[in-house]
């Protein structure tokens, strides 16, 4: 099967200034005070977003449950660790809404610990009520520490309505760079279709995975149509999926694939369809963190190989 | 809520098990030593419902109780990752004032002459809460910090003050069931979706309250 074309995100000073540092221990993951150096990884795949052409790497950070800790410090601290990983790995796109409790400052907190920190900011506005949206952004850059997302969705359709005239208001004043919606469960996905065919959307996000795979018959096809990029947001099922799926030895197939576990052949899958953009998994474990972005190297599965994993998952 | 049909508990979940019991070790840390009089205060209850007197006073220790824990528990800590921690916090205030209006005010939780054999199986709640729901979390291998008392975590109040509400008073105070019972079903249904071993306690406790009041308010109607 052919690899899935990709471009390098970074040059080859950049992997030997990486390499360098390495060498030197000045990466350092152990302590929660040493500052990361946000360097990229080299040849991690990258998608460009329909709308503009901006590329974006496959693999983003998502931070619900995992980064609602609250004010404990040392989760926070470890939270830190997994963006430094995140960035170090070559990721860029972190996800998250005012509905995830404390994520969004533990976002914040991490960003302000990382050197030349510079994520694809994606958040969501969630509120009834258009007139309460404005205060509500404001609250989340607030928490983000940062001057101006780069992406922000109305979550769950939530008042939509009234939130998209806002987002598009902001993004004419150069405010933000893209709007989009999301939905989550396979819930309201003809409403979102409705919206997707109406609405001049940069993007939207959904869930997909090997086993929930409704969006390929409607959803994905609008999104390619309609110039729109796609987020899959639960590609583990919140774990579920995985604790199943590891109860299985990998099957042979993920050797072709550069797959050395269960969460880097879901990645490889989900991120293999045409139309998806990018997937964000989420996590509290530095390690995970790593091996997650290191499904967006190597091969990605083609149609037939597409096939063979679900109908392996089906069976299983 | 559109499609409400189609959500599940997990849907809701907002934290990990993991953070969640974090909460409680870190909470544990800042109150230590209030355990220690959260103890006492539960064991003079006992003692003042074996004599079969100061229901007033029984009634203000579970109204402070309530009271700490809508603010030192739900406004101070869980509402930094839990978002409906402000109204749990407002249930627990509500609860407290209940107990003091009927309990201390109106000296509704009077204990008469006669005990009831159903009013001993209150009292046995009530010492279950106590002494029997902190060694749970012990007792499923995650050690005594995060471990949740009587008077300091919301769950052992719950179904304490369930306990108290068996035994003591001429009747049934039912508007004083309400909020225990409510939440025992909510901190059940957390800890179902977070798939934690100890999810059924509370929700067990109060079905089993729930039987007894029932039973309590047709022994006293035949009667």
């Amino acid at each position: 099967m052919r690899p899935t074309p990709y471009v390098d995100r970074a040059g080859a000073g950049e992997v030997t200034r990486r390499g360098f540092l390495k060498s030197a221990g000045v990466v350092a993951a152990a302590s929660a005070l040493l500052p990361f150096e946000a360097l990229p990884s080299p040849t991690v795949m990258a998608r460009p977003i329909p709308s503009t052409g901006e590329l974006l790497p496959v693999i983003g950070l998502g931070s619900w449950i995992t980064f609602n800790v609250g004010e404990d410090r040392a989760a926070r601290d470890r939270c830190a660790r997994v963006v430094g990983a995140f960035f170090e790995s070559g990721g860029t796109l972190i996800d998250s809404s005012p509905m995830y409790g404390s994520a969004q400052s533990v976002i914040g907190d991490a960003l302000a610990r990382i050197r030349d920190a510079r994520p694809f900011a994606a958040d969501k506005v969630w509120i009834a009520g258009g007139s309460r949206g404005p205060a509500q952004i404001d609250e989340s850059r607030g928490l983000w520490r940062i001057e101006r997302f780069d992406l922000l969705q109305v979550h769950n359709l939530l008042s939509w309505e009234e939130h998209l005239p806002t987002l598009f208001a902001m993004k004419k004043e150069g405010r933000l760079r893209y709007v989009g919606i999301t939905t989550s469960h396979g819930r309201r996905h003809g409403e979102l279709e409705s919206i997707m065919r109406r609405e001049p959307l940069d993007f939207v996000q959904l869930t997909y995975n090997p086993v929930d795979r409704d969006v390929e018959e409607r959803l994905l096809p609008t999104a390619r149509d309609r110039g729109i990029a796609v987020i899959a947001n639960r590609p583990f099922q919140t774990g579920v999926l995985l604790d199943r799926l590891e109860r299985h030895p990998l099957p042979g197939l993920a050797r072709e694939l550069d797959a050395d576990s269960w969460a880097q052949l879901v990645l490889k899958f989900i991120v293999s369809h045409p139309v998806i953009t990018c997937a964000i998994p989420a996590t509290s474990v530095v390690a995970h963190a790593r091996e997650n972005v290191a499904a967006a190297r190597g091969t990605l599965p083609d149609a037939a190989m597409r096939r063979r994993i679900a109908e392996y998952i089906e069976r299983l | 809520m559109s499609e409400w049909w189609t959500y599940r508990p997990s849907d809701f979940l907002l934290f990990s098990a993991e953070t969640y019991r974090r909460l409680f070790e870190l909470y544990n840390r800042d109150v230590w030593p209030l355990h220690l009089v959260a103890i006492v205060a539960g064991l003079a209850i006992v003692m003042l419902a074996a004599r079969r007197t100061g229901g007033r006073i029984v009634a203000a220790i579970l109204a402070a109780a309530w009271l700490w824990v809508a603010w030192a528990f739900h406004l101070e800590r869980y509402a930094t990752i839990q978002i409906a921690a402000r109204w749990f916090a407002a249930a627990f205030a509500l609860e407290a004032l209940l107990l003091v209006w009927i309990g201390v005010v109106r000296d509704g939780l009077r204990t008469g002459s006669a005990i009831r054999p159903v009013q001993r199986l209150g009292l046995a709640l009530f010492g279950f809460a106590l002494l029997l729901q902190p060694l749970i979390v012990p007792l499923l291998g995650r050690g005594w910090t995060s471990v949740e008392v009587f008077g300091l975590a919301p769950d052992p109040t719950a179904v304490a003050t369930l306990g108290v509400v068996l035994f003591a008073g001429t009747r049934i105070r039912w508007s004083l069931l309400v909020v225990p019972v409510l939440w025992c079903a909510v901190s059940g249904t957390t800890l179902w979706a977070m798939r934690e071993p100890d999810a059924l306690v509370a929700p067990i406790a109060a079905a089993i309250a729930l039987v007894l009041a029932i039973w309590r308010s047709r022994s006293s109607a035949r009667s």
